[in-house]
Parts: C-alpha cells; sequence; structure tokens
C-alpha cells in the first residue's frame, strides 16, 4: 500500500491531467449550455496536451535545442551530443500537432454553437429540446 | 445525465489512476519514451538535418507529412467556418441597432494599435525565420502574425481590416499556404525522391542534400505561417461578425 | 518511376484538389464540380494501381514519407486489407461525386428570403475533397499518430458537409461534435500510454514491442487498449454510444449522407481491425485479454436494438441510419469473434455493406430529390414513376436482408459460420433476427411503393397507366446503375475476393 501511494504520490503530474481530464469530460457531458460543452471540450483537450507534455521531461536535462548550433560546425558537434541532457522533442512536436487540431475544433464548435443560437435564439439544451419538440 | 456525468469521469479518473501505477518513473531519462525514437532524433537531426532546433527537425522533416495534415486540419476548419456562419447581411439598416459608436473616444487605443502591430509582424517573421535555432516557427509565428491584424479590427473596427484586406483574399492566401507546403512535398516527385524528402531540392538549390533539408523545411515553414495568419483571421472575422462579415466586436 | 510513388498520390490528389477547388473555383459552381470528379477519378486510378500492385506482387507495399525509414518517419502500408479499403473509398467518392452534379446546387446554397449564402458550392466541394482525403490518410497509414490528424481532418470536414442540412442539422452536428472529440481524444489518450511504455509510434514497431512478455501482462498497455478502443467505438455510433449519430445523419443533405454514411463507420471499423491486429495481436487481443465475451454479446445488442428501433421509423432515411447501427454490430462482433471465418465477414462486410449502403442511400436521395419527401407514403407508386430508381432499392434492401447472390448474403454466412464456431450463440441469434425485421422492413417498402395510391387516384379520376415517369436525371441514375451491379458483382465474384483479398490479410492467431 505504501509503495503504491509513493508511486502515484510521486507522479503528481499525473494528479493534475487526470483531474482536469475528469472536470472536462464532466462539462461536457453534464452541461446544459452548449457554450459550457465547449469549454468543457477545451479543458479536455488541454488535459491530454498537459500529459503528453509532461512526458516530455527528462530530470537534470534542458531545452531540446543545441546551443549555438549554427550550420557550419554541425559535424564537430554531433560527437558531443549527449541524448540525456535534451528533453524528449518527439511529445512537444505531437502536441503542437494536437494544439492546433484543438483550436481548428473549437472553432468549429463555437461557429455551431452560434448558429444553434440564430436557429433557436438559445443555446441552453433543455430549452432547444423543448423547441425541438414543439 | 448529471449522475450519468459523474459516474463516466469518477470511472475514468480511477482507470487513468489504475494505470499511472506501472508507467515509467516520471522524469526519468531511461523510460521508454527518451530512450527509443527520441534519442534517435537527439543524435541524429543535426547531422541529418543541420537543423540545431530539434522539435523543429522532427516537426517538419521526420514528421512532416502529419505537419502538413496538421495545416490542412486549420484550412478545414477555416472553410468550416465559414460555410457554415457566412451570410451576406440583408437586414435592413433601420432594424440594426448601430453598435456604440467609437470614434474619436479612444485614441490612446487606436495609437498603441498603430505602434504595436507592425512590431508584433516584424516580431513573427523573426519567430519564423529563427524556428530553425530557437523556439518558433510557422504556427507560432503565424497565431503572432493573425493577432496582429485581430488587435487592428478590434481597436477600429472589423469593416477597418476588411476594406484593406478583401475577404476573397483571406481565402485565397489561406488555402495558397497549404498548397506551397503540398507543392513543396510534390516537386520531390518530380525530383525523384519520395513525397516531402526535402533532400531532392539539393539538385535544383546546388547546395548538399543536408542543406536542402534545412531549406525545404523553411519552405514548409513559410507555407504553414501564410495559412495560419489568415486562418485566424478568418476565424476571427466570421465569429465575432456572426458570419456577416460587416461590424464585429 | 510512378509505380512506387502510387501509395502518396492516393492522399495527395484529392489533398491538392481540395486547394484547385478552393483557389480556383470561386468562379463558377460547375467547375468545381469537373474538378472534383477528375480528382476522384484520378484517385480511385491511383487506389486501383495499388491494389494490382499488392495483387501482383503478394507483399504489403511500405512507403515511406521524407525518405525517413520506418520507426523514424512516417511510413504508409498498403497490403491486402487496406488496398481493398481504399479502392471502396475512392469507388465511393467518385460515384457520389457525379451523383452530386444536381443535387448539390439543389441543396447546398440553402437560400431564404433572410440570408443569402455566397460561395458554399466551392466550400462544399473543398470539404469533400478534405474528408476523402481524411479517410484515404487513415487507411494508409502505418502510424498512430499520423492516424489521429487524419482522423481528426476527415471529422473536421465531416461536421461541415452534415451541418448544411435543414435548421436542425447545426443541433446535431454539435453533439456529433461532442462525441466526435471525445472519441478521438480517448484515442490520442490511449496512444499516449502506449508512447509512454513503448517509446515509439510506427504500428509495425509498436506490435513488435508489444509481443514482449512484459507488455502483454501491464495494466497500462490493458488500459491503452480499452481507450483506443472505446474512443473508436465512439467514432462508429457502436451501441451505446451511438445517440449522435441518426440525427447527424438524417438531417443532413443527402449528398452529404450519401458520402459520409457508407464511408465513416466503415473506416471506424477497419481501423478497429487495424489496431487490434497490427498494433496489438490476435493473442493479445483473443487470450490475453479475452474480452471478446463481453463485447460480441454487446454487439448482438447492438443488432438488436438497431433493427427494431429501425422497424419503427417513419422516416426512411431515420430508418436508414437505425440499420447503420445494427450493420456496425454486424462488423464489430465479427471481428470480435476471434475466429477466421469471423474475420472474413466483417472484412468482407466492410466492402458489401459500404457499396449496399451507398445504394439504398442514393436511391433514397433521388426519390427525396424528385417527390421532396422522406416518409413511407412518399414511396406509395414510387415503381410507376421511377421503376430504375425503385429497382435498384429494392436490389439494396435484398442485399441488405442477405438475399443471394447479393453480396449481403455472402458477408452474412461468414459471420454466421463464424459465431457458430465460437459457440456465440445470441450473436448468431441476433444475426439471424436481424435479416428476419430487414425483410419484413424492405418488403413493407416494396409493397407500399408497388401499390399505387388506389384512394387519391379515386378521388382525381386518374387511371393507373397515366402516372407520369419521372425518373431521376442521368447524373444520378448513372451511379446509382453502378453501384446496384457492383453489389452483384461484390457477390458474385465473394470466392475470389476472399481468397485473394481477405485470406492473405488474417492476422497470424485466427484460425
Amino acid at each position: 500500500m505504501a509503495n503504491f501511494l509513493e508511486a502515484v504520490l510521486g507522479q503528481y503530474n499525473n494528479w493534475a491531467f487526470i483531474i482536469l481530464l475528469m472536470i472536462g469530460i464532466y462539462a461536457m457531458i453534464a452541461k446544459n449550455n452548449l457554450l459550457k460543452k465547449v469549454i468543457g471540450m477545451a479543458i479536455f483537450q488541454s488535459a491530454i496536451i498537459l500529459f503528453y507534455v509532461s512526458v516530455s521531461l527528462k530530470k537534470g536535462a534542458t531545452i531540446p535545442i543545441i546551443a549555438h548550433g549554427h550550420g557550419h560546425d554541425h559535424g564537430a558537434v554531433a560527437h558531443a551530443i549527449d541524448a540525456a541532457s535534451y528533453a524528449n522533442p518527439l511529445p512537444h512536436v505531437l502536441m503542437l500537432t494536437a494544439i492546433v487540431v484543438g483550436v481548428a475544433t473549437l472553432g468549429v464548435a463555437l461557429a455551431i454553437v452560434q448558429k444553434v443560437n440564430r436557429v433557436y435564439g438559445t443555446i441552453e439544451e433543455d430549452e432547444i429540446l423543448e423547441k425541438i419538440k414543439e | 445525465m448529471k449522475i450519468i456525468a459523474l459516474l463516466v469521469s469518477v470511472a475514468l479518473g480511477v482507470i487513468l489512476l489504475v494505470a499511472t501505477n506501472d508507467l515509467p518513473e516520471w522524469g526519468d531519462p531511461q523510460s521508454p519514451a527518451s530512450t527509443h525514437l527520441s534519442r534517435y532524433y537527439i543524435e541524429n537531426s543535426m547531422e541529418q538535418t543541420s537543423v540545431p532546433n530539434f522539435v523543429t527537425a522532427v516537426l517538419a522533416d521526420y514528421r512532416g507529412y502529419d505537419t502538413m495534415f496538421e495545416t490542412a486540419v486549420i484550412f478545414c476548419a477555416g472553410i468550416t467556418v465559414l460555410t457554415i456562419l457566412r451570410r451576406s447581411h440583408r437586414r435592413k439598416k433601420k432594424d440594426v441597432q448601430p453598435r456604440p459608436c467609437r470614434e474619436g473616444q479612444d485614441i490612446i487605443l487606436k495609437s498603441a494599435a498603430r505602434l504595436i502591430a507592425p512590431m508584433m509582424q516584424l516580431f513573427a517573421l523573426y519567430v519564423l525565420a529563427h524556428g530553425h535555432h530557437s523556439p518558433g516557427g510557422g504556427f507560432q509565428g503565424g497565431v503572432i502574425s493573425g493577432a496582429s491584424f485581430i488587435l487592428l479590427s478590434i481597436a477600429y473596427d472589423l469593416e477597418m481590416l476588411l476594406s484593406r484586406l478583401k475577404e476573397r483574399t483571406i481565402m485565397f492566401f489561406s488555402g495558397l499556404g497549404v498548397l506551397i507546403y503540398a507543392g513543396i512535398g510534390a516537386i520531390c516527385l518530380l525530383l525523384g525522391g519520395n513525397f516531402l524528402n526535402y533532400s531532392s531540392w539539393s539538385k535544383i538549390l546546388q547546395v548538399s542534400e543536408v542543406e536542402a533539408r534545412s531549406h525545404g523545411m523553411l519552405g514548409i515553414e513559410i507555407g504553414v505561417f501564410i495559412t495560419v495568419t489568415f486562418i485566424m483571421i478568418s476565424l476571427y472575422a466570421d465569429l465575432a461578425s456572426g458570419g456577416e462579415m460587416d461590424e464585429g466586436l | 518511376m510512378i509505380q512506387s510513388q502510387l501509395p502518396i498520390l492516393i492522399i495527395a490528389i484529392p489533398l491538392l484538389m481540395a486547394l484547385a477547388i478552393s483557389l480556383f473555383g470561386r468562379k463558377s459552381d460547375i467547375l468545381c464540380f469537373y474538378l472534383l470528379v477528375l480528382g476522384m477519378a484520378a484517385t480511385f486510378a491511383a487506389a486501383l494501381g495499388t491494389l494490382s500492385q499488392v495483387l501482383s506482387t503478394g507483399e504489403s507495399i511500405h512507403y515511406y514519407l521524407g525518405g525517413w525509414s520506418a520507426p523514424h518517419g512516417i511510413e504508409l502500408v498498403i497490403d491486402h486489407l487496406s488496398s481493398m479499403v481504399l479502392c471502396m473509398i475512392s469507388g465511393v467518392a467518385l460515384l457520389v461525386g457525379v451523383y452530386s452534379k444536381r443535387t448539390v446546387p439543389a441543396e447546398v446554397p440553402f437560400r431564404t428570403e433572410h440570408e443569402k449564402i455566397p460561395q458554399r458550392v466551392p466550400n462544399y466541394y473543398t470539404l469533400y475533397s478534405l474528408l476523402i482525403a481524411g479517410l484515404l490518410a487513415i487507411t494508409a497509414t502505418g502510424d498512430a499518430f499520423n492516424l489521429y490528424v487524419s482522423l481528426e481532418i476527415a471529422a473536421l470536414a465531416s461536421y461541415g458537409l452534415l451541418a448544411l442540412g435543414q435548421g436542425r442539422a447545426y443541433f446535431a452536428t454539435f453533439k456529433y461534435l461532442i462525441m466526435g472529440t471525445i472519441g478521438a481524444s480517448f484515442y490520442l489518450l490511449g496512444v499516449g500510454y502506449l508512447y509512454i511504455k513503448t517509446g515509439s509510434l510506427n504500428m509495425g514497431d509498436l506490435q513488435g514491442i508489444l509481443a514482449q512478455a512484459a507488455m502483454q501482462h501491464s495494466t497500462s498497455i490493458t488500459i491503452a487498449f480499452a481507450m483506443i478502443m472505446v474512443g473508436i467505438w465512439v467514432k462508429m455510433a457502436f451501441f451505446p454510444l451511438h445517440g449522435w449519430l441518426p440525427n447527424a445523419y438524417t438531417l443532413a443533405p443527402n449528398t452529404s449522407s450519401c458520402l459520409i454514411a457508407p464511408l465513416m463507420t466503415k473506416v471506424s471499423v477497419y481501423m478497429m481491425i487495424r489496431l487490434m491486429f497490427s498494433v496489438f495481436s490476435a493473442n493479445y487481443v483473443f487470450v490475453t485479454l479475452g474480452w471478446q465475451n463481453l463485447v460480441v454479446p454487446m454487439a448482438a445488442v447492438a443488432i438488436i436494438f438497431g433493427s427494431i428501433s429501425a422497424l419503427g421509423q417513419k422516416n426512411l432515411k431515420r430508418m436508414l441510419t437505425y440499420i447503420i447501427i445494427a450493420e456496425v454490430g454486424y462488423m464489430v462482433g465479427g471481428a470480435w469473434l476471434g475466429n477466421a471465418n469471423g474475420y472474413i465477414g466483417a472484412v468482407y462486410h466492410i466492402l458489401a455493406d459500404g457499396m449496399m449502403t451507398l445504394c439504398v442511400f442514393m436511391a433514397l436521395g433521388a426519390i427525396i430529390y424528385k417527390t421532396g419527401d422522406s416518409s413511407l407514403e412518399s414511396m406509395r407508386g414510387i415503381f410507376r414513376k421511377m421503376p430504375i430508381t425503385a429497382a435498384i432499392f429494392v436490389l439494396g434492401g435484398f442485399a441488405m436482408i442477405g438475399i443471394p447472390p447479393t453480396c449481403g448474403f455472402f458477408s452474412k454466412w461468414y459471420l454466421v459460420t463464424g459465431a457458430y464456431e465460437a459457440g456465440q450463440w445470441f450473436f448468431l441469434g441476433a444475426l439471424l433476427f436481424s435479416s428476419l425485421i430487414n425483410a419484413i422492413i424492405f418488403f413493407r417498402i416494396i409493397e407500399t411503393g408497388f401499390f399505387p395510391d388506389f384512394n387519391r387516384e379515386k378521388e382525381s379520376g386518374h387511371h393507373e397507366g397515366k402516372v407520369a415517369m419521372a425518373e431521376a436525371p442521368l447524373s444520378m441514375l448513372l451511379p446509382m446503375v453502378i453501384t446496384a451491379l457492383s453489389l452483384l458483382l461484390i457477390g458474385l465474384y465473394s470466392k475470389d475476393i476472399i481468397n485473394g483479398l481477405i485470406r492473405p490479410s488474417i492476422p497470424p492467431g485466427l484460425l
């Protein structure tokens, strides 16, 4: 049990992202206001981004850029590269993509909410459902 | 509905907490995520692409195909929002309450925006051009440059922006950016390489294959920059004016 | 040279065509249509080219983007399974493209007296082309993260295409967007766990690492698998995650539903099969986890639920969407049966169901185009008014019921055999039950369509022979006839398709 707690508490990055994820999915399903659903969606996506980015951490490593690495002397620099001293670049790349996808989805979602508002005059889900029934 | 949502979110949380149990230690340089692929990128990207920023090298070259789709996603979102929202305003002018006229009241805001916007655009170009050596690149630069236009249209009026930058121009350039990206990739096919293999550009550019990769990356970053800038403007203009492209906020 | 570059052409052509339509098609709507058809025809040709390449060499094609070898760069993998699905997608895209000549200008501009919407047709065709590029990229990719990006581009384009329907379509699309984002995010989360544990994103590489004993019994890998599966099930509207589908598809413009209904769910099923067997393995899914006793009955419930709900619908388009939910149950159940016959049934059904859904949706779209109504009553006397369309609809219905020699029979045959071998009696019963329900549904429609409206004729004094023929235009009939013929051809050549294409793709470990 103590081991388990240590393992879980030591990874507080996971706690952060899991709590955000739970808030996000709760808002997406439970909230009545469509805009709040959209906000939940944004939280949900950000939580996943946080999760990926936290994976790229390496203790004692710096940003994934070679300092003073200008084009001409790269042959010499290449020998000195130690993988453990640079943070993992791959999750950053993946999340750059995911952020862009998130922005795109958010934009489309906002457009649809505006259009829903134009058709029904409200963005509360229960009021919309009532108007559909009529 | 609330109970279902609570159940789903708690279940998700519990499952994910259980999953963390046997994950590698956080920040361990020897974890699989930090060794397998990422070590290869860190050790070889300088030699193979002559780009010291690993993130740029992986983004624009090793996983350049992903990034092409990502640019297409942005473009697709712009088109989707336009298709959903756009309408020409036919409401009679007298029905519309004119929004509070800000003419002459916010000279500070306008002057500040006029000063800041060119600086932002300059900085955006710096971020774009220096993406090989420092944090930055097409997306980051594009967002800054798009924000400079949005700033102008907030300080003045959307109409002022759209009178200088026609809607057709915006859509043309946002498509053009993706076309530059895909075109650079497609020309590699004609030069005998695989799609997006920038090293085949060395035949045209008269540089070594490694240098050609670096130049190719800059080329596609420019494409990304253009698309992101104009789609940001288009998204803002559509969403802020409800698709009527008139007054904005 | 062009031979070795075919895999990327399949994806690059629709992408470039989308840009061409957006940049040069603003002047004239009909130009957009021709550009689209040209692009889709070229894509279809490229897909056929890879199919013949795969068939002649018998090996899968690996295409390295950017020239980077497998785990470091992104690769496209085209094997027997994916080349078949690529041909199906590009074929459907071409047929619907031709079909859209009349329907898009009729449905999409949607001018009301309050608002006039400029430039909708070029935008519509741009999204159409982007959707196809996304779906083809999903099918061809060999990289788990690239799959997510392709999935999102297809999803975003489909939101745009579906939202353009009647007023209520926006709310339905909003629900679809929320569910679709949850699905894609779950998938992304699952891939994240896989990446943490293995450090790789390439599907082949992942499979190699996951085969290690330590990975086989890791909790986080199990949870990653569950996340990925749930995410894809949301995307394919697998019961009980189907809630968004009926409204989104029913209220959409007919062209959009013709395009999206056959493709979206089928590509999701393909994704599921690909991830189950090419990232994880048959051994892991069926022996180590052994969840088939949970999933297959769920699929059976999906089939029964879909069929019964379809029976209760008055609106024909909505009825067909519930049949789609039932068909998803067929394919998920077949893939999870854990034996070769179930797998063959599921994969063959991707092809067969794609074509028969297309067939009935196109025929119904033609009827709606002519009569402006999609209720059961609109079918009255349809055999006299639109004999060819009605015949095509009936053929599609026969395929859905599973009457030989249409293709629907053969997929059901393999699914039933597989269910029998696996001892999944509930699933077997559900398959037969749904055939029965489909028979009731379609014979009810045929009966309505065959007999004219006697009451109205008496009132208006019309004689039977005088009902005017009002067949759909040629641009709609031609793709419909080709689809209907393909249903028969896929059925008649089922043996060749199964032996030539599907059997070689059976993953090791399935008996």
